[in-house]
């Protein structure tokens, strides 16, 4: 049954979400890809749209997958199952388990677990340029999602040479749109 | 004002005003929640984003349950994460009902090709700001850098191995390296 598959695959994104904004997006990826709720394309328009909309990535797309697959009863479920590990934990932490998080034995997990999350997502990243930038159709590569990714990412990256902080992911995802429609539409 | 209801729409704001979730988030609860309301102290504060490193979930998300914890007990905490979810809820629901319908739309869906890569630029980009802050020695590498190219592999080839399971396997090695370490440094010092 869809409902019983979204909240439990939820909660599998909401137990590992180590790392952040970006650290659900692999695990998301995972389930979403292996449950075949979404194609891939779909998820990546779907990660700009949280980026660019308030509140927590994962939390944004844990809402959109399951109104997708099962309206808003789908998308209360898959909600309620990604944030419900987190408020948990907190709960136990600050109320009962003070010092648990101070344990040695879940300090040497945790020791493994979190160079194992940057690496997931710095593999997530570059696959996704990759596979986005470099599109073979017949035997000819495709140029321009080429020339995009060179643009956009000198761009970014770039940008904190001039300034300190750069621009910001929004700006990035707005320009990167301009730059869609003009390489695609002129 | 009932306390309840002010923790609801304080974290409703916040919920509303932060774009991309995360660290920008941070410096809003603190403004919030520490300046104004003085609902948590700022040592408090650090300590919850210590916290929040080491549990999954958003750190927005992890606040929220924890101050709410702290002024009213569950009720307050659940009613404190409730109101920050509650937002983003709303506006992604209603654009899930449309997406699909502006993706026809040709100059959007042109947008879009040039949107999804500017996505794999953040992820990396998000990727390579937790690696300078992650600690220079062998162990931590060797665990991101099998992990980075397990994952690619995964990747690449289309192989159904779960993201949690490299997470997990690394957590266990972690462990056992140290529980094996443990007693050698012991016996070490003992003689």
């Amino acid at each position: 049954m869809i409902l019983l598959e979204l909240f439990a695959g939820f909660l599998k994104v909401g137990c590992f979400a180590f790392g952040g904004a970006y650290g659900a997006i692999p695990l998301i990826r995972d389930v979403v890809l292996s449950y075949g709720w979404l194609d891939d394309e779909m998820l990546t328009y779907m990660i700009a749209v949280s980026e660019g909309t308030p509140g927590p990535i994962m939390v944004n797309l844990a809402t959109y997958v399951g109104s997708s697959q099962a309206g808003i009863l789908g998308s209360l479920v898959a909600t309620l199952a990604v944030v419900l590990p987190s408020f948990i934990i907190i709960l136990l932490v600050t109320a009962l388990l003070k010092t648990a998080l101070k344990n040695p034995y879940v300090q040497a997990a945790l020791r493994g677990l979190k160079p194992c999350m940057i690496g997931i997502i710095l593999a997530t990243g570059v696959y996704m340029i990759i596979r986005n930038g470099i599109v073979i159709q017949g035997s000819a590569m495709l140029i321009r999602p080429l020339i995009l990714t060179f643009v956009l990412g000198a761009i970014y990256f770039g940008s904190r040479k001039i300034r300190k902080n750069g621009i910001s992911p929004i700006l990035l995802i707005c320009l990167s749109a301009v730059a869609g429609i003009a390489t695609y539409g002129l | 004002m009932n306390l309840l209801f002010d923790l609801f729409l304080t974290f409703a704001k916040i919920g509303l005003f932060t774009f991309g979730g995360g660290y920008a988030m941070i410096a809003l609860i603190e403004n919030t929640c520490v300046e104004k309301k003085q609902w948590i102290t700022h040592d408090e504060m650090m300590n919850i984003t210590v916290v929040a490193e080491s549990t999954p979930g958003p750190i927005a998300i992890n606040c929220a349950t924890y101050v709410g914890y702290k002024q009213k007990g569950f009720v307050g905490s659940l009613i404190a994460t409730v109101g920050m979810i509650l937002p983003s809820f709303c506006i992604i629901f209603a654009i899930s009902r449309f997406l699909d319908h502006y993706l026809e739309i040709t100059w959007i869906a042109h947008a879009f090709q040039g949107i999804k890569i500017a996505v794999g630029i953040l992820i990396l980009d998000a990727a390579i700001k937790m690696l300078q802050k992650m600690q220079k020695k062998p162990m931590p590498r060797a665990f991101m850098l099998c992990a980075f190219a397990a994952m690619l592999l995964i990747n690449i080839f289309h192989v159904r191995i779960s993201s949690i399971i490299l997470m997990l396997t690394c957590g266990l090695i972690s462990l056992i390296v140290f529980m094996v370490k443990k007693p050698a440094a012991k016996g070490g010092a003992g003689k």
